[in-house]
């Protein structure tokens, strides 16, 4: 009987062969496929189960990973959390990801290309696969600075580093707290979600780069100034008409300056005066003379209506794209249809300060693998030259005048270069104004550019403007940065 | 001269007992490895294991140096192996069910209370059982119990249904599936009779597309078999069980006869009752139609198959390691899915050990089945081996969709008492078989004493 043994043994054989076979199948060929599969919930447990790498800010984690004993292996934890939720965004099983937390997640998972040495590393040791950190450019104290300095009122404030582009601080108020959303429990976490959706300060805002766009007011001057002094036909004592009244052309309108006073006794005053009180019918004859068309290119120069990823998503800021002449006025001194992130009126002033030379804006400094080496550095590089170092030089001057003796008085720092240009940009009869204070200040180390805007007044409300609302967050944030 | 020795004629218990060493290792390896991955430390459960278990295997390796000491050394070593691997992997998700699934925080101690029973189980079968051949005279009483063991399930009152199969028995707490014991049963019973009617079944009659068949009065067992499997199938629901044993009979029925014809009608005559049961039972379509594609109906019917898949897919080429991965979302990972959780964790390379493992225990009991002198030993030994086979190859195959789902319970692995009992039975009559196999013939008074000394001294000396 031995012959059918063999037989038999051979087709037992057959079949373990078969089963090697559709364990290779479903282990090796189809298994990324069905990891895949959008069914399978392992993946996803998988993704939170990890430790997730931090997000730094000056040495510590912002945001940070413990091991709790549930399904999920870890918890997500924001210290600081309203401070710097803007930034880190929330990391939540039920909502997913935001901020940081979201574009920055391949290395914080451990799955970025620019782990993978360590990756190797873990494969061989069969140890988990670790997530990388993320150090941020943010400045502790001046983010601290721009989120005090705005405290309960609706606003944002943001500094760039004028010589490399960091983002020294990003604050945007209303905040919320991360934490609550990256909890496990996802009936609290959608209700909290749910109250924050359903608040009409919107805190889920990033107000420096997104949310509904500010008209950018009379900051927007020194965009129309720039457009002027690089035609070549300005100069900062170019005379302009500055009537107390200006009518607009092909319509009945008639635009005043600010309280309805008299720019200057003459009629007339040259570009710098213009800006250092920021003078409404000076800029929007300006405006008249130079068209639509150099504005808009000037500010497309500067960043207006193209993308940018610092890495979090920038919502492009807007010049009107058809404008007629009496809306082209309007335009030229920030109104109308004009729509600004501060995150680009701070590139404005950072072009300016920095001899006409735009750096590209970014929050990370450093990739770090899980043992905190750096695997990443973001480098400095140039977005644009919006200007000429000479307009920027002529225009940086006339924004210190507007701190010396103009509408910016508050934002002065004993010893630091400070240029600034206020706004209060109009929402209607009878609504208070948004104000903003952009400025720069300079050492012999350092230059920073700060952008703030605080919404509706602020605490100031009907009576707000530029200079008082905002212009002490402006100088705070300056002060954190330079030390002073 | 045609005379044979197919083994050389060593104990082997040396060799034994260093493989033992290795199977211990590596089950308490793996428990550890669950301990700490699970729970940061060593824990009591783990210090029970790492004691009790070697003291149960060394309890076997000691009865065989005196009662089998010709046994293969290769099929205990492999049966502790992967009785300690299941119970590694159903310790790993009972650490992981007492938090998340209280009702199933039990299963690792009852496990290891049936492991050890287990032993013990095969301890009486070879202290008790000196000649396998003793088996043959119970021939018919085997085949009684064994027909009752199939049927008990359907005696009202200590029958239960439990996920479509009504195949389990409870007494008081205990639930038990008396098919697993009536599977020895009737192997013995298979061997005992085609031993003696081998020469009959083998007679040739007329001759049909080349294949000779048998003489149509000799049909009556195999009729007798496949309407038992039928039934098996129609009343108890159970497409595994009836699988199992109508394809161990006819394994055994081909090994004794030699007629190829045997396996034809057989599979003729299965796949004939599948099909009809397949038109009359909507649980069966419901089988195919999730092995057809599993995520058709992902929530209801395909929601366990699938996750298994997504078990052995995370688990990849290495798997998660021990404590790892996630097994515990796959339901009834511990028992019917238990081959899905260890490919998760240990990975294809894992699940390819463990498959090998089985291929190993199959192949030593076709050589033991191959050695030894008498026929009932033979079609004993093979009939077991092949049954171990068979069910790896249903059950294996069901989970990760090779074939329809079936609900067969992997050998030593997954959890449940009746299965570890009946398995290590198995191992415990193919130890004694082989046994049989390698011992030398004793001398008769036939045999020339001197001569055989001196051929004796003759082969040491070679």
């Amino acid at each position: 009987m031995n012959a059918q043994i063999r037989r038999v043994a051979a087709l037992t054989m057959v079949m373990f062969l078969a089963l090697f076979g559709i364990v290779t199948f479903d282990q090796f060929i189809n298994a990324p496929a069905l990891r895949a599969d959008p069914h399978n919930s392992r993946m996803y447990y998988a993704s939170f189960n990890k430790d997730r790498g931090p997000i730094i800010v000056g040495g510590d984690a912002v945001a940070a990973s413990v091991p709790v004993d549930d399904d999920y292996g870890y918890q997500r934890t924001y210290a600081q959390g309203p401070l710097y939720a803007p930034i880190t965004g929330y990391y939540s099983i039920s909502l997913g990801m935001t901020g940081l937390e979201w574009t920055s997640d391949e290395i914080l998972q451990g799955t970025s290309d620019s782990l993978f040495l360590t990756r190797i590393q873990d494969l061989i040791t069969g140890s988990q696969p670790q997530g990388g950190a993320v150090e941020l450019t943010i400045h502790p104290a001046a983010q601290q600075a721009a989120y005090e300095g705005l405290g309960d009122q609706r606003g944002a404030a943001i500094a760039l580093d004028v010589d490399t582009g960091e983002i020294l601080a990003m604050a945007s108020t209303p905040s919320f707290d991360p934490a609550v959303l990256a909890a496990h429990n996802t009936t609290e976490v959608q209700q909290a979600y749910d109250d924050l959706l359903a608040d009409s300060a919107n805190p889920l805002w990033n107000r420096t780069i997104a949310g509904n766009l500010y008209a950018p007011g009379s900051t927007f001057k020194l965009i129309t100034a720039a457009a002027a002094l690089e035609t070549g036909r300005y100069d900062p004592d170019t005379q302009l008409d500055a009537p107390s009244r200006l009518e607009l052309p092909d319509s009945s309108a008639i635009l005043g300056n600010m309280g309805d006073s008299a720019c200057s006794s003459t009629g007339t005053m040259t570009l710098a005066e213009a800006l250092a009180i920021s003078c409404n019918t000076a800029f929007a004859s300006l405006g008249l003379e130079l068209g639509d068309d150099v504005l808009r290119a000037q500010a497309e120069r500067f960043g207006f209506g193209k993308r940018l990823d610092v890495p979090l998503p920038v919502t492009p800021s807007v010049f009107p794209p058809d404008p007629d002449r009496p809306q082209t006025a309007m335009s030229a001194i920030g109104q109308f249809d004009d729509r600004v992130t501060p995150l680009q009126m701070a590139m404005v002033v950072s072009a300016i300060a920095g001899d006409g030379v735009l750096r590209t804006p970014h929050l990370v400094r450093t990739e770090r693998g899980s043992d905190l080496e750096v695997v990443a550095t973001t480098p400095v590089t140039t977005l644009a030259k919006p200007l000429s170092p000479e307009s920027a030089e002529d225009l940086a001057d006339m924004m210190v005048r507007v701190v010396e003796n103009g509408t910016g008085g508050r934002v002065a720092i004993p010893g630091v270069r400070v240029g600034g240009k206020t706004g209060t940009a109009e929402k209607g009869e009878g609504k208070a104004p948004d104000n903003w204070f952009v400025a720069f200040g300079e050492t012999d180390d350092q230059a920073v550019a700060v952008a703030v805007v605080v919404e509706d007044g602020g605490k100031a409300g009907l009576q707000g403007t530029g200079g008082a609302v905002a212009g002490p967050i402006a100088r705070a944030v300056m002060e954190a940065v330079l030390d002073q | 001269m045609a005379t044979v020795a197919p083994y050389p004629a060593r104990p082997g218990r040396g060799a034994e007992l260093g493989l033992l060493a290795l199977a211990l290792g590596t089950s308490i390896y793996a428990f550890a490895q669950v301990s700490l991955a699970m729970t940061g430390e060593l824990t009591t459960d783990f210090k029970r294991f790492a004691i009790g278990y070697p003291a149960l295997a060394l309890v076997v390796h000691v009865l065989l140096r005196l009662r089998a000491a010709y046994a293969d050394p290769v099929i205990l070593p492999v049966a502790v192996l992967l009785n300690g691997t299941g119970l590694a992997m159903i310790y790993r998700l009972a650490l992981r069910y007492q938090v998340s699934q209280p009702e199933f925080g039990q299963i690792f101690s009852r496990q290891l209370i049936w492991t050890a029973l287990g032993v013990v189980a095969a301890v009486c079968v070879l202290g008790f059982l000196r000649d396998h051949r003793t088996l043959r005279r119970f021939t018919y009483t085997t085949m009684l119990l064994g027909l009752a063991g199939l049927v008990l399930p359907l005696v009202p009152g200590i029958g239960v249904e439990q996920g479509g199969a009504r195949i389990w028995i409870r007494l008081g707490q205990m639930s038990f599936q008396p098919a697993e014991i009536s599977k020895i049963l009737l192997t013995i019973f298979f061997a005992g009779y085609l031993v003696t009617r081998r020469e009959t079944l083998a007679l040739a009659g007329p001759k049909f597309l080349g294949l000779r068949l048998p003489r149509p009065r000799d049909l009556g067992p195999i009729m007798g078999a496949w309407l038992a499997s039928l039934a098996v199938l129609i009343f108890e629901k159970d497409l595994g069980t009836s699988l199992l044993f109508f394809g161990l009979f006819v394994a055994i029925l081909y090994i004794a006869t030699d007629r190829p014809s045997w396996i034809a009608i057989g599979l003729l005559l299965f796949s004939g009752g599948v099909v009809v049961a397949w038109r009359l039972f909507a649980h069966l379509q419901t089988r195919v139609d999730t092995w057809l594609d599993p995520f058709a109906d992902y929530y209801e019917s395909g929601y366990q198959l699938s996750n298994g898949l997504f078990g052995l897919a995370s688990g990849g080429l290495m798997g998660t390691g021990w404590g790892k991965g996630r097994p515990d979302l796959t339901s009834l990972a511990f028992s019917d899915f238990i081959v899905d959780s260890l490919g998760e964790e240990l990975g294809l390379t894992g699940l390819f050990a463990i498959l090998i493992c089985f291929l190993l225990l199959v192949q030593r009991g076709m050589r033991a089945a191959m050695g030894v002198r008498d026929g009932f030993g033979t079609l004993l030994a093979s009939g077991l081996a092949f049954a171990i086979a068979l069910q790896v190859f249903v059950v294996v195959g069901g989970v990760t969709r090779l074939i329809p789902l079936t609900g067969l319970t992997t050998p030593f692995l997954a959890a449940g008492g009746s299965s570890l009992v009946a398995n290590w039975m198995i191992v415990a009559l193919l130890l004694r078989v082989s046994d049989g196999a390698r011992r030398p013939p004793p001398a008769t008074h036939e045999i020339d004493v001197a001569g055989l000394m001196a051929a004796e001294e003759g082969s040491q000396a070679a």
